[in-house]
C-alpha cells in the first residue's frame, strides 16, 4: 500500500493540473467579474456625442431595459464586434446606448460614418471618469440595464454569436418574465 | 575628455527614460507624494492584471492614479480610496485581498498544508521509530519510501 503512495499523489497532481488547464479554457482569465451586477447602474450625466449641449442622465434612460456599450474610435476588438451590433443585437428590440469611451468626438464619428451606427443615442466620457463609475477598464464592453436602472448583465470583451446565445438571451428571457 | 562625456551622457539617458515614465502629479509636499507611492503599489491594474497601478502604462491606470491622488487631495483615507476603487473593480485590485470566508483558502490554505505535511512526516518518523528495533536496517531501507 505505501508504495502505491506515489502513484497516487502523483495522481492527485495530475488531476489538479488538469482542472487548472479545463478551467482556465472556460474562464477568461482577463475578465474581472463586475461587483456592479445588479446594482443600480451609477448616476452618470454626459454629453452626446456631436451634440455637446445636450447631456443623457441615468434618470432620462429609466423605464426600460437599454444596452450600454462601451465603444472607441482607438479599440480595434470594437471593429470585430461591430456587425454584430448593427445586426443581431439590433434585432433584440431594445434601445443601444453608446458609451463613447475616451475617445476624440471626431474621430469617434468619422468611425461610425465608416462602420455604421447601430446607436440610439451616444454619450461621449471623454476623460474616461463616468467610465471609472461602470468600472469599465477596457473597450469593448456591454451593460445590460433593466427598466428600473439596475445592472443584470455585463460582458467583458466582444459581443459573439455564441455570447449572444448562451448568456445575453438567457439575461433578456429573465428580464422578459418579471415584467407584469 | 569628450569621450568621457559622452560616456557619462549615454549612462544618463535610461534615467531620463525612466522619468518619462512617470506620470507627473502636482503633489503637495513630499509625504502626500511618498503616500501616493505607497498606495498605488498596493493596487492592481485592472487591465495588465499583474502590474501594480504604479507601474502600469495602461490608459486605466492612467486614470485611476489620477483618481486615487484626486482623492488624496481631497483628503480622503488610504481606505476609503479602497473602498471606492473595491466597489468599481471588485477585490481583484486589491493586492492584499482582506480575510474573510470567501479568501480563508488563500490566506491559511498554505499553513495548512505545511501543517498537513508535517503531520505525514511526524507519522513516518514516528513509525519507523517503533518499527527500527525489530526490522533489520537491509530490509527497511528497500522496502520503505
Amino acid at each position: 500500500m505505501s508504495r502505491l503512495l506515489p502513484l497516487f499523489a502523483f495522481l492527485l497532481l495530475v488531476g489538479l493540473f488538469g482542472f487548472g488547464i479545463w478551467w482556465n479554457t472556460q474562464h477568461d482569465q482577463h475578465e474581472i467579474v463586475s461587483p456592479l451586477i445588479d446594482k443600480p447602474a451609477p448616476a452618470f450625466s454626459l454629453p452626446v456625442l456631436g451634440e455637446p449641449t445636450r447631456t443623457v442622465d441615468k434618470a432620462s434612460l429609466l423605464g426600460k431595459p437599454y444596452f450600454l456599450n462601451v465603444f472607441a474610435s482607438w479599440c480595434i476588438e470594437c471593429v470585430h464586434e461591430h456587425p454584430m451590433l448593427m445586426t443581431d443585437v439590433k434585432q433584440l428590440g431594445l434601445p443601444i446606448v453608446g458609451f463613447n469611451y475616451k475617445d476624440d468626438p471626431q474621430a469617434a464619428t468619422a468611425w461610425l460614418a465608416e462602420h455604421g451606427n447601430p446607436f440610439d443615442v451616444i454619450v461621449a466620457d471623454r476623460d474616461g471618469r463616468t467610465g471609472i463609475d461602470f468600472g469599465v477598464y477596457a473597450a469593448p464592453e456591454t451593460f445590460l440595464v433593466d427598466a428600473k436602472g439596475v445592472i443584470r448583465y455585463k460582458r467583458i470583451g466582444p459581443i459573439t454569436p455564441e455570447v449572444l446565445d448562451k448568456e445575453i438571451r438567457p439575461a433578456l428571457a429573465a428580464l422578459a418574465k418579471e415584467a407584469p | 575628455m569628450r569621450r568621457a562625456l559622452v560616456w557619462l551622457i549615454l549612462c544618463l539617458l535610461p534615467v531620463l527614460a525612466f522619468a518619462q515614465a512617470i506620470q507627473p502629479l502636482p503633489f503637495r509636499d513630499r509625504a502626500e507624494e511618498v503616500r501616493f507611492q505607497k498606495l498605488s503599489a498596493e493596487l492592481r491594474c485592472p487591465m495588465c492584471q499583474n502590474e501594480t497601478l504604479a507601474d502600469s502604462n495602461a490608459p486605466i491606470a492612467h486614470d485611476l492614479r489620477r483618481q486615487v491622488f484626486e482623492m488624496i487631495q481631497a483628503g480622503k483615507s488610504d481606505d476609503e480610496i479602497k473602498t471606492y476603487l473595491v466597489d468599481r473593480y471588485s477585490q481583484f485590485v486589491l493586492y492584499k485581498p482582506p480575510v474573510e470566508p470567501s479568501t480563508w483558502l488563500l490566506w491559511f490554505g498554505p499553513a495548512v498544508l505545511l501543517a498537513a505535511g508535517a503531520l505525514v512526516v511526524a507519522i513516518q518518523v514516528r513509525r519507523r521509530a517503533r518499527q527500527a528495533p525489530v526490522s533489520t536496517p537491509a530490509n527497511d531501507t528497500e522496502d520503505d519510501w
